[in-house]
Order: structure tokens, then sequence, then C-alpha cells
């Protein structure tokens, strides 16, 4: 029954991936992240990912404090916090989030506050989706090691047959 | 002695002490200014002056008078006024009296000459000379008032005409009487001057009473005062140190002299602003200096009303404040209209305000429209994982078995839903195209969906449809750059159109025959040693339009990011031109080739054209791909079959009446929207799990013991096949990163770079010629066991001479990433996070190799590498320290030359760069860089860099 349930929720982490992937949520560089996860890091992805939730809260409470300032928004500054947004979401392969950051970015250059305001939220709705759903997945894949007793992926490389 | 008397003399003397009113007040004054009154005036008998409102407290006018500066010297004037009057008077009076005096003196004194005359002279005179009375016209110039002027009286010396013959005694008594009558006559009229002269006296004594007079004045002024006042909305008053009010007029006296004499503000009434304007009196009266202020008071009195309210201070002879001045006067309706003139005036400003806000909206709505719109195209074409060939020119492609059929009807139908034009959808797909196929779906039927959806947008009339059907395998090779050379070695040259398709149906028929499931075709399945069992089928799409069609000077830059045909065509039909190049690139990818022919204004045909490996199909067991099939599986029982096999889907317009044709009616039922949303969601997973069983729960779980048994069906043997294929290459090498979606999603990444091809191509390229699809996926097997060996024992010899690399990257995600890449790759990086620190890391350090981001705080990766060649080039670090890093530079004894020698060979910097972010190659090579990598870093193109930039 362990096996079983290994595979079920493998299959639940494939069919999720295959619907983040599918929606463009996320994208191949997710892919290269995962590679990235070896003995030496067992988890490198969850590791990177969490932080990259801690340093974008932290740039989407910038990013809402500069454009709640009525008086001012500073739009260079704006411009920096998303070049790193962008920068670290398509790190991540978090592809939707990037393209948002890229329209945000276009509209903060023209000084667009309305459009920087819709932006930001899209951002953040994005942002929200994205990280429920890599929580998901990370619960799920937790729970697969958990049930396949502590074997962490690269030790089941094998074909999904055992 | 001339007299000559003025003939207007009567109205001359008639000025004279005239007016009552001091003719000099003004110059004592200025207060008044009263005209003065002749005969036909006083105008103002005829205005009725109502003198109630005068309410004054007599005792306390005349303390004023007697005690203030100002009465005091009101009263001073008026007598002085007075005095000089009278001065004036007597002056006159003195000099008509001097002036009679010598006139009698005069005449007493001819007398005597007369007298002398005829004493000497008896000859001399006759009684021709006749008397003549000097009198006779002056003394109507005596008048009852004293004369101002009477200047020379002169007397004519008239000679006494007498009859009598001269000298005879008759005539010296007629000369003596004549005389004597002359006497008389001068007697009288002194004696009248005399009466005249007491009779002014008389009268100036009578007429000039000071107080009658001054009463006069000030009855006139008071009354020019009630005059002008008497309709005047104002109230005047005089208050005393306990601001009791001692005087005050108001011409609508509400109140009676008892209620406000000797009263103050708070004791007479109340109500709002009473308070204030006692207390404003009050502040005057302390300061001492007068001042204005408006007042609105809201009593029963007189209910709300406004005054403006001026006050002044009286001061005593000592200086002291004795009481304050004070008038009011109501401005309640300058008040109300300045208020509502205020008001609108602010309506106006806020009106014009909103103005400017709705206009600046408005221009934000459209300017945020546009973003939406743009957000919107961009997202229709680039929010599937297409993006990611763009973006990285790597993929990985899947390995799913899948219905042509489906994908066709699916696409078509999907499209048929949110069309908007009145088009006619249709697909044919030829018998001999197999009912099952192995590829990427997804990412076929992307391209199908784009390509439709791009030929609906430029076709308003007419139909849009889809062929299918079985090419023979191109024969020629056609090699497109070097980018894509190892997977693209066998691009096929677009075929013609004479296929055999006999010959495809005899492979289709082959494959189903002997079930043989694994064909070479996708690349990424590593099939080494299959060919004879693999069985590849090409098979070619045509989706043709009858739209607007495409200019022949246009088609080749079709295919390029971002080109639309014209900017026209960009404006009328809008997207990003994006979509073409991403199928162009996706079907490369996957061995093929797209093509177009186009006739401007009929039509427009794009056909790509791919390899699939056959799928073996049960069609009694093996499920369909949608659960629906199943649930319906009774009632469509023999529609099944239909269905597989049935090529033809047409989709009228809906305004036709029905939705879909007869042809595909079956197909309607089975299709019902919710089975189809299942479809698109999970038939990804469906397709991928290559389970006959129909329950995804079980799927796995047959798949897997399948497989381990390795006597399932053949779908599932295949997997293993290539499960096995890549474990082993794994456990080989040890350097294919793996997860545990091996086996499901292929982690393993294309290279799309020259790189490997380079190891390969040679070598193998004869051979794809050859053997084509088993040669390539040979080619590409080779392909990983050489990368994998040069990266897990890597060309530069370990130890002293490993590589230092530098990374700058202010990022943490990308530096961890980065970071983990080199790692795996056998290298250890360090890291700065600006140009700066960068600058002094390469000064204190010897780097093989700096990986640079661009756009970085403090300093960019730009102005860093123009620092640091500054240095290659001059061997100083002189503008580094200018543009502000913060150089420690080593002594000399510390560094032998010969490493600083070393140090300034030039360091390979390799620039990071955003392809969303404004950062040009052109930019970064004017700044020295030697290379750049696009972001986010793979291992494609991390490994490419190190291996031509690493020796």
């Amino acid at each position: 029954m362990l096996g079983l349930s290994v595979d079920r929720l493998r299959a639940d982490m494939n069919r999720l991936l295959a619907l983040l992937f599918h929606q463009g949520v996320l994208d191949e560089q997710f892919l290269q992240l995962q590679q990235l996860q070896d003995e030496s890091s067992p988890n490198f992805v969850s590791e990177v990912v969490n932080i990259y939730f801690h340093e974008s809260e932290k740039l989407l409470r910038n990013l809402r404090g500069l454009l709640v300032d009525k008086e001012f928004s500073d739009y260079k500054k704006m411009g920096i916090h998303l070049n790193q947004f962008m920068g670290s979401s398509s790190s991540i392969g978090a592809q939707r989030v990037r393209n948002v950051c890229v329209a945000f970015r276009a509209a903060s250059e023209q000084n667009n506050r309305a459009g920087c305001l819709r932006a930001l939220e899209l951002l953040e709705y994005e942002y929200c989706y994205l990280k429920n759903k890599l929580h998901e997945l990370f619960q799920i894949e937790q729970q697969r090691i958990l049930a396949a007793g502590v074997r962490y992926p690269q030790q089941r490389q094998q074909p999904n047959n055992p | 002695m001339g007299c000559e008397m003025e003939t207007d003399q009567t109205e001359d003397m008639d000025v004279v002490l005239s007016s009552m009113w001091p003719e000099d007040i003004n110059e004592a004054g200025r207060q008044f200014n009263v005209e003065r009154p002749g005969a036909d005036q006083d105008m103002l008998e005829e205005v009725t002056i109502n003198k109630e409102p005068n309410i004054v407290d007599f005792k306390r006018l005349m303390e004023l008078t007697n005690y203030s500066d100002k009465g005091n010297w009101q009263l001073a004037n008026l007598i002085k006024n007075w005095e000089y009057k009278q001065e004036n008077a007597v002056r006159l009076l003195r000099e008509e009296l001097d002036n009679l005096s010598k006139q009698q003196q005069e005449v007493e004194l001819k007398k005597l000459e007369i007298l002398e005359e005829h004493r000497f002279e008896q000859d001399g005179y006759g009684g021709d000379k006749r008397p003549i009375s000097i009198l006779d016209e002056n003394l109507k110039y005596l008048y009852q008032d004293a004369p101002r002027r009477r200047n020379d009286v002169v007397f004519e010396d008239e000679k006494v005409e007498i009859e009598a013959e001269f000298d005879s005694v008759v005539y010296w008594k007629q000369r003596a009487v004549h005389l004597e009558k002359l006497l008389e006559a001068s007697i009288k009229r002194e004696q009248v001057l005399i009466e005249k002269l007491q009779e002014s006296i008389e009268n100036l004594e009578r007429q000039s009473s000071p107080v009658e007079e001054l009463s006069q004045v000030l009855k006139r002024a008071d009354n020019f005062l009630h005059f002008v006042l008497q309709n005047a909305p104002v109230v005047i008053g005089h208050q005393d140190k306990e601001l009791r009010y001692r005087f005050i007029f108001n011409h609508f006296p509400s109140l009676g002299e008892q209620d406000i004499i000797g009263k103050t503000d708070v004791e007479i009434f109340s109500g709002a602003g009473v308070k204030e304007s006692q207390d404003f009196k009050r502040e005057v009266l302390e300061r001492g200096l007068p001042a204005k202020r408006e007042i609105t008071f809201e009593t029963e009195l007189f209910g709300s009303k406004t005054f403006l309210i001026y006050v002044e201070p009286v001061f005593s002879k000592a200086g002291e404040t004795i009481g304050v001045n004070y008038m009011g006067m109501e401005v309640t309706d300058q008040v109300r209209k300045r208020e509502k003139m205020a008001k609108l005036r602010e309506e106006m400003a806020v009106q014009k305000a909103k103005e400017t806000e709705l206009n600046k909206t408005i221009h934000i709505t459209e300017e945020s429209m546009r973003a939406k719109q743009m957000l919107a195209t961009m997202s229709h074409e680039i929010r599937s994982p297409l993006s990611g060939v763009v973006e990285s020119g790597v993929m990985k492609l899947e390995a799913t078995k899948f219905r042509p059929r489906e994908v066709v009807k699916h696409v078509l139908q999907t499209a048929a839903a949110s069309l908007q034009k009145l088009l006619t959808l249709e697909g044919n797909v030829a018998d001999d195209v197999p009912v099952e196929v192995i590829g990427d779906v997804l990412r076929i039927r992307q391209i199908l969906t784009n390509l439709v959806s791009n030929a609906i947008k430029f076709t308003h009339e007419g139909k849009v449809g889809i062929n299918l059907y079985v090419v023979q395998e191109p024969s020629t090779i056609a090699k497109q750059g070097s980018q894509k050379l190892d997977r693209d070695t066998t691009k096929e040259l677009p075929m013609s159109e004479s296929q055999d398709d006999q010959n495809g149906r005899d492979e289709n028929s082959t494959c189903e025959n002997h079930k043989l499931s694994n064909g070479a075709q996708v690349e990424e399945e590593k099939e080494t040693n299959r060919k004879t069992e693999e069985q590849v089928v090409w098979i070619r799409c045509d989706v043709y339009d009858t739209g607007i069609g495409i200019p022949e000077n246009a088609i080749p830059t079709l295919f390029k990011k971002y080109m639309q045909v014209g900017a026209d065509t960009a404006r009328k039909y809008g997207g990003t031109g994006l979509g073409l190049a991403i199928c162009k690139q996706l079907v490369e990818l996957m061995g093929g080739h797209l093509t177009v022919s186009s006739v401007e204004h009929h039509g427009s045909t794009f056909t790509f054209v791919l390899p699939y490996k056959v799928s073996s199909i049960s069609d009694s067991s093996d499920d369909p791909d949608e659960l629906s099939d199943s649930d319906h599986q009774d009632v469509l029982g023999d529609g099944n079959d239909d269905d597989l096999h049935s090529g033809v889907f047409v989709f009228q317009p809906r305004t036709l009446g029905t939705l879909f044709s007869s042809q595909s009616s079956t197909r309607i039922q089975k299709l019902t929207p919710n089975s189809y949303a299942f479809n698109k969601c999970n038939g990804l997973l469906l397709e991928d799990s290559l389970s006959p069983s129909s329950n995804i729960t079980y799927k796995e779980t047959r798949s897997d013991e399948d497989a381990n048994s390795a006597a399932g069906p053949m779908e599932t043997s295949y997997e293993l096949e290539i499960s096995d294929n890549l474990s082993s290459a794994e456990k080989h090498e040890k350097s294919v990163p793996n997860t545990d979606l091996v086996g499901r999603f292929h982690p393993y990444v294309h290279p799309s770079n020259s790189l490997r091809a380079k190891h390969n191509v040679d070598e193998n390229l004869e051979t794809c010629v050859t053997y084509q699809g088993q040669a390539q996926a040979q080619a590409r097997t080779d392909g990983i066991s050489s990368e994998c060996s040069s990266s897990n024992s890597p060309e530069i010899p370990k130890g002293d001479l490993k590589p230092k690399i530098l990374l700058v990257d202010d990022n943490k995600i990308n530096v961890m990433v980065t970071k983990s890449m080199m790692k795996q790759l056998g290298h250890n990086i360090d890291v700065v996070h600006n140009g700066a620190e960068a600058v002094r890391a390469v000064q204190s350090n010897n780097y093989h190799l700096v990986l640079m981001d661009v756009c970085m705080p403090v300093m960019d990766g730009l102005e860093a590498t123009r620092l640091i060649r500054s240095y290659e080039e001059t061997g100083s670090w002189d503008d580094a320290i200018k543009a502000g890093v913060d150089i420690q530079l080593p002594s000399p004894d510390s560094q032998s030359n010969s490493q600083l020698e070393k140090t300034r060979k030039r360091i390979p910097i390799i620039a990071m760069t955003a392809n969303a972010l404004s950062e040009s190659a052109d930019e970064c090579y004017a700044n020295g860089m030697d290379s750049f990598v696009s972001k986010p870093i793979t291992f494609q193109n991390m490994k490419q860099c190190l291996q031509q930039y690493l020796p």
C-alpha cells in the first residue's frame, strides 16, 4: 500500500505541475531548478522558492508602499524593485509573475500611476496564486517523501516502475 | 478826490456777514461742507427730518466737550470763528466812520473857502452859480448794514449860479442865502449819517449774539447730518469707558432712550455676536487704536444681520481713553452676496479641478486600456509555455500518445466556441493518418491553435480549415543555422504535394498490425538500438484560410519575432507578432518544419510537417482519452469506433441555425462541455499515463506493475524503455540532473546551441542522412554522453589551475541558482553584489571569467566592465578610483610585478542580460564585454559559456 500512496502522490504532483505549466504559471526554468536538486542539496527547490517568497513579499510591500503614497511615486525606485522581482521570478520560472512584472515596469516607465496600481493588483494576485500552488506542490512532495520512507527524489530516479 | 461809486455795490454789500455759517470753517474743521443759504434756500425745509433716533446724553456731551481734546478744539474753533467775524464787522464800521468824518471836514473846509472867495472875488461870481446837491445821488449808497468800503467820496466843485449881477448887494445876498442852504443841507446830511451810524451800531449789537449764531450753525449741520443719514443703514454711537452708550443714532430704532443710554451692548440685547462686538470695543478701548470688524449678529431684537463695525477710541486731554466712537453699517446683503460669490467661485474651482481630474482619468483609462489590451494579446500568445522556447531556446518535449483526430477536432471546436464571425471551420483527417501517434501533444495542439486563431483573425468570410495527411518522410536534409544544428540535421525541405499516401498507409497498417509501439520519433527519447522496431510516420498538417493573404514580400519576415506584415496590419488586427515565430521554432525543435504559401486577398496556407512515432492501438480495449467516452460508452458504443476513425469535421457558423453539421452530430453528443473541459485540463495527464485503464487512480499502479513484469501492453513497455535508457545514462554519467518526474516530464533539456552539435555532427551526419530519426536519436544520446563526461570530469585539471569565476549579481535568487548550477558543473564561484565590489574583487584576485549582471545598484555591470578594461589597458586603477571605487592599492613589495602583469591579461567578462530589459547586446559589447548570456541562466547557456571562455 505504501507504494500505492507514493505513486498516487507522485501522480498528484505531476498533475499539479502539468496544470501549472499548461496555465503558464511556470515555465522550463522551473525544471532547471529541479535539476539542481541532488543529494548534496535535497531541498534545493523549496529552499530557493522560500527565499523567493520572502524576497518577493518584501518587494511587493515596498511597491505597494511606493504606490500608496499619493503625493509622490518614486518610479525609479519602483523600476529597481521590479527588475529584482523580474530577475528572481524568471530565475525560478515563475513565468506569469514575470510577465506581469514586465507590464508593471512598462507602466512605471511611463509614470502611469493607474497602470501601476492595476499591475500591482494583478501581480499580487499572480504571486498569491503561484505561492499557493507551489506550497501545495511542496506539501505533496513532502508527503510523498514521507510515504517513500525518507527517500529523496534522486534516489528514486529509477523508471517509474519500482 | 473823485468818488467812484460802484454800481454793483449792492450785491457786494449783501455778502457782508450774510452767512450763518463761518466761511472759514473749512480751514478750521473740515468736517462739514455746508452750502450757504441763499434766498431760495434751505432745501432742508422741505425735508422732514426725523430727529427721534438721536438720543443724547447731554450731560455726557458736556463732559466730552469740556474734557476731551476734540470737543474742546471744536468749541475753540467755533469761538475763534465768531470772533473773527465780529472783528471784521467792527473794522468795516470804523472805516465807514472815518470816511464820513473825512467828508464832513472837507465840506467845512469848502465852506470856508467859499466864504473867503466871496470876500476877495466879488466880481468873479455871478448869479448863474447854482447850488448842487452833492448827496442826492450818493445817499442811496448808504446802507443800513455797515458798508464795507466807502472809499473816496468826491464832491465836485461846482460854481453857484446866481442870477443877480455880480458884486451887487443883491448878488451877495442871494449868494449868502444859497450858501446858507448848502450848509443846512450839509448839516442835515451829517445828521443822517450820524443816525445811520447809530442805527448800524444798534443793529450790530442786536444781531451778534454768538450763542445764537452757533446754535444756528449746529442746527444746520445737524439737519444735514440727519438728512444724509436718514435712510442709511448705519448706527452711530458713543460709548464711555465702561462701554455704556452715551449717544446713539439709529435710524431704525427698536428701543427707546431709556433702554439704551447708560447701558452696554450685552445689557441691551443678547444673542450671537453681541458678546463679540462688546469684546471688540473693549479691545479697541484697551489698545487705543481704531479698528474695523465684521460681526454677524443673531439676536431676537433684529434677527440675523451682519454689521461692519468701526470703533475708534476717544482720548481725554491727558491722553487717556475715555470711551469709544462706534459706527456700524449693516452689510448683511453684501455679506450674503459675497459669500454666495465665494461659494460660486469655490464651486467653479471644484468644477474645474474635477474637469482636470476627469481629463486625467480619461487619459489614464485610455492608457490602461491600451496596457490591458497589450497584456491580453501578450497573454494570449505567450501565456503558454511556448515562450519558454523564445526565452531560452531550450525546451524539453514530451512523448505522449494522442489521437490526431481528437486534437484537430478539439482545436476546431475551441475555435468555433469563441468564433465571432460567420466562418465555417472544417477539419479533414485523411484515413491513412494513424488513430494514435506519439508526440508532444500539448505543443502540437498549441501550434495548431495558434495557426487556426491566426487564420480566423485574418479571415473575414469563407472558411478556415485543417487538413491532415501522411506524407513520405522528407529525404533531403535542410540545414538551418548552426544554432539548431544538432536537432535540425534531419530537417526536411517542404515536400511536394504528391505524397505517396499509399506508402504512408502501408506504414500505418504495418504499425497497427504488428503493434509496434516504439518509434524513434520525438527526439528527446533516446532510443539507441531500436531502429528496427520503431515506426515513424510523417504527418503533414495544412491550416488554410480564405482570408486576406500575405503579400509576397512579407513572407520572409513573417516568422521573425515581433514582426507582422505591416504596421497597418498590427493596428488593425493587433497581436504582438510573436505567435508565428514561436510556432516555427517549436516545429523545428520537434524536428519538423513550418512553411507558408499565400495568395494575397485569396488566402494563406500554413503547413507544418512533423514526425510522429506510431502507437499501436487496440481499439476495443484502449480507453478513449476522455472520461465522457466511457461514461457514454453504452449509448455510443457504435459511435466510438466511428469517432476514432472519422476524420471530417465541419463547424458551421452558429447563426446558420445548427451548431454543427450533421456529419459531426455524434461527436457533439459526446463532447458535452463538461467532458471537454475535463479533457482540456487533464488530457495531458491521461495521455501521459498511457494506461489502458480508464481510472486514473489505478492507472499508475497498473503501469508500474506492467513495467515490472515487462509484459504489459506495448505502450508501457515503451515507456519503460525510455526510462531505462535514461536511467542508464544517468547511472553512467550522473550528470543529467534528475527529479522524480523522470519519465513523465522527461526533464532532460535539449540543447539548442551548436555546442553539442560540435561533438556529434561530424560523426553522425552521415548516419542521420541515412537513418533519419534513429540516427538522430543516436546522435543525441551520444551527445549526452560526451556532455556528461565533460561536465563531470572537467577539461581543466583540478588543483591549482582550477578556474576562478566571479559572479556579479545583486539578485539573491539568481545567485543561488547560478551558484548551484556552477557547482553541478564542477565550479565554485565567488559572488559579489554590485559593480564596485566586482572591481575590487578583480583588483585583488585573478579571475578567469567574470559573469556580470547588467542592472545592479551602486554600480552597474557596464560601468564595472569599463573600469576593469581601463585597468587592463593602462595598468592603473585611476579611473576606478575616480569613479568612487574604494581601491586598496597593493604596496609594491607585497605583490610581484609578474603577478601584476598576469592580472592585466584581459579577463573574459560575460554579461547576463534579461531579454525583457532594455539591455542590448550592442551596449554590452560597447562597454568591453565579451559575450552575453540571457537570463534566466540555464545549464545549456552556462555550459556553452564556460566551454568557450575557460581554457
